[in-house]
């Protein structure tokens, strides 16, 4: 593998070109499934990625997505399964025998070595020349903007720094696809929104293929073109960042990516094209009839907070209807100021609370509401999304 | 400066007490190799006298010269062998019975040394082995190689697992990745728990006069027994070589684990 390295500048052209077919996925991963002990970390995944894609495995810790990336990256091998990097199994293959190059979450940067010997590790380990090393080292440097900084060790530099050269590092051997652990996990929140747009321009400028594995699902938005929720080792769906935002597929999902209103279904329903559906704490809701038919289980409505919108008390005129469909009193139970938003929770007549995120859209507080007073919550039946508990 | 003069009374005397307990007996010895007189305890004036009657002392010589061969070699094979098997412990798969091994791998640190003499000169005498620098070597060997194995392992406990994974994503096998990340980095660790296993060597009398054979004397042995006929002032300039080597190793394995721990992530401990 190692020895396909390219070292010439025709070849550095060709950065992120894969040898196959476009639309035929880069990596498939066929039933991979993962057990320490008696704990199954990863349970059957399977997931086609495409070439050039910035995939996201996101999901709370201990769901088993930074086994699937280790294994990815060959520090485990799967118990079943197998995991094909274009066409080819690499299931077992270990670690440096894989066109794949990982970017540790805590950098894993070498202590005794520059920032220039660390960027050039992998290239030396792959017998490149000395001049084409040298090469590919200054443009890596210039790449993640770390002029002036080369023979510095790692800890003379800060934590965005450190950041930088492991990425830089990790991009040198120029993998078919880069594996990023939790890769802004260290950073502070300010640097680590200006590093996401970062990442996000720099993949989509080398047209490499990313992984990155994350806790964070505002991260794994911002960043992904496509994310795979993990729970429990199983993928509990593959969508893109607004899909997964605007239909999540269980409850579980809608709860984990975002703030969402939640109402237990007591009743159903059909009214035409939309079903009526009842809920102890909300009274009946009347929902958009869902696009996949869904079995019998208990259902709920779900709505997420911003697009519950909140009048004074009277009758609200919805563009295209006399009246809002669904229509919800309460008084505002609580007020939580964020800046460009504030949040609302209404406690409900019928009983509930329903937390209503409202854009701060004038200076002055004309449009803002005081604790306790009575309003109406209102959405349209297209807003609510009906779930599976 | 202002900390130091809010001293309690108290403390300065307990700290006097305390470093004079440590150093004196030492600072006695020192002073008195630089005696004159032909009587220990009796100030005869400087001189360099015993010091000029040691270097003419051939078996003496030959008893630390005989010291130095089985520290350098004993504590090189002790390192040796002490961090192959610090590795096998920390890096390596977990085997079965690893907590049986890893726990009778420090035993000599608590074990008595009689018995550990005692013992190993049993197993000389059972395998007719001819007594002298080889049986006293291993037997070093055996003291010193746990204390070898416990400073490496915890040097390679806190570093980072995954530099080694990065080696290895990088284009390593285990055996490479080894050689060119965690070497570099207990290297420190290695060379303090070589001169720890040299000082522990040069010091031992009890393992060392089990072991032993006739005509084969270490320095401690040798100073042991003229110590026996009654204290030469010469001994008192041995002693005061002997601390000044083990001062010098001493603060060269104090740097070096300083050195290991400004490079990684905690330090070693000594």
């Amino acid at each position: 593998m190692t020895d396909e390295l390219p070292g010439t500048d025709a070849a550095a052209a060709a950065v992120g070109e894969t040898q196959f077919a476009a639309g035929e996925p880069l990596l498939r991963i066929e039933g991979v499934a993962k057990t320490f002990g008696t704990f199954r970390a990863v349970d059957g995944v399977s997931l086609d990625i495409k070439a050039g894609e910035f995939f996201a495995l996101l999901g709370p810790s201990g769901c088993g997505k930074t086994t699937l990336l280790r294994m990815l990256a060959g520090f485990e091998a799967p118990d079943q399964g197998r995991i094909l990097l274009g066409g080819k199994d690499i299931a077992q293959a270990l670690p440096h025998e894989r066109p794949i190059n990982m970017m540790f979450q805590n950098y894993a940067l070498f202590p005794h070595l520059s920032v220039r010997d660390n960027i050039a590790f992998g290239l030396k380990r792959a017998g490149m020349a000395r001049a084409d090393i040298a090469t590919r080292v200054a443009e890596m440097v210039a790449l993640v903007k770390l002029d002036g900084l080369e023979k510095r060790k790692p800890d003379q530099l800060s934590g965005g720094q450190r950041q930088r050269v492991a990425l830089a590092r990790a991009l040198a051997r120029r993998p078919q696809l880069l594996l990023l652990d939790e890769p802004l996990a260290a950073l502070d929140k300010k640097l680590r929104e200006s590093t996401q747009g970062e990442l996000m321009e720099l993949q989509r400028r080398l047209g490499m293929t990313f992984i990155i594995v994350t806790h964070d699902q505002e991260e794994a938005m911002t960043m992904a073109s496509r994310i795979g929720v993990m729970r429990d080792g199983k993928l509990a769906q593959v969508a893109s960042p607004r899909e997964l935002y605007e239909a999540p597929r269980s409850r579980w999902i809608a709860e984990f990516v975002g703030d969402i209103n939640l109402f237990d279904a007591e009743s159903k329903l059909r009214d035409g094209h939309r079903l009526v559906i009842g809920t102890r704490d909300a009274g009946p809701l009347v929902v958009a009839e869902p696009r996949e038919p869904f079995g019998e289980g208990r259902l709920s409505v779900a709505i997420r907070p911003e697009k519950v919108k909140l009048s004074r008390r009277g009758p609200v005129r919805e563009a295209g209807h006399e009246t809002a469909i669904n229509q919800l009193d309460g008084v505002i139970a609580d007020i939580c100021y964020l800046g460009g938003t504030t949040t609302y929770k209404v406690k409900l007549d019928a009983g509930g609370m329903l937390q209503a995120s409202v854009a701060n859209s004038a200076r002055l507080d004309v449009d803002a509401y005081s604790l306790n007073q009575p309003v109406v919550a209102w959405f349209t039946p297209d807003d609510c999304v009906v779930l599976p508990s | 400066m202002r900390k130091v003069s809010r001293l309690s009374r108290f403390n300065v005397v307990s700290l006097a007490l305390g470093l004079a307990f440590l150093y004196l007996p030492i600072l006695i010895l020192v002073i008195y190799s630089f005696n004159a007189s032909r009587l220990v305890t009796v100030w005869g004036g400087w001189s360099l006298r015993w010091y000029h009657e040691f270097f003419n002392d051939r078996a003496m010589i030959e008893a630390a010269w005989m010291s130095l061969r089985v520290a350098v070699s004993s504590a090189t094979i002790a390192t040796l062998i002490g961090t192959l098997a610090a590795v096998a412990l920390s890096r390596g798969e977990r085997f079965r019975g690893r907590t049986l091994f890893s726990g009778m791998l420090y035993a000599p640190l608590v074990m008595p040394e009689v018995i550990t003499g005692l013992s190993l000169l049993l197993l000389f005498v059972a395998l007719n082995a001819e007594r002298g620098f080889w049986t006293v070597t291993i037997a070093h060997t055996t003291l010193t190689m746990c204390f070898v194995a416990v400073v490496v392992q915890s040097r390679l406990g806190s570093l980072d697992r995954s530099l080694e994974e990065a080696a290895m994503d990088l284009g390593c096998d285990p055996v490479r990745a080894f050689v060119a990340v965690t070497l570099p980095l207990i290297a420190p660790a290695i060379v303090a728990g070589w001169m720890l296993a040299f000082t522990l060597s040069l010091d031992d009398l009890v393992i060392a006069s089990f072991t032993t054979g006739p005509g084969s004397a270490t320095l401690p042995i040798r100073i042991y027994s003229e110590v026996r006929l009654g204290v030469k002032p010469e001994i008192n300039a041995i002693c005061t070589l002997v601390i000044a080597l083990i001062a010098v190793v001493i603060v060269i394995a104090s740097l070096a684990s300083k050195l290991s721990s400004s490079q990684g992530e905690s330090a070693a401990p000594l």
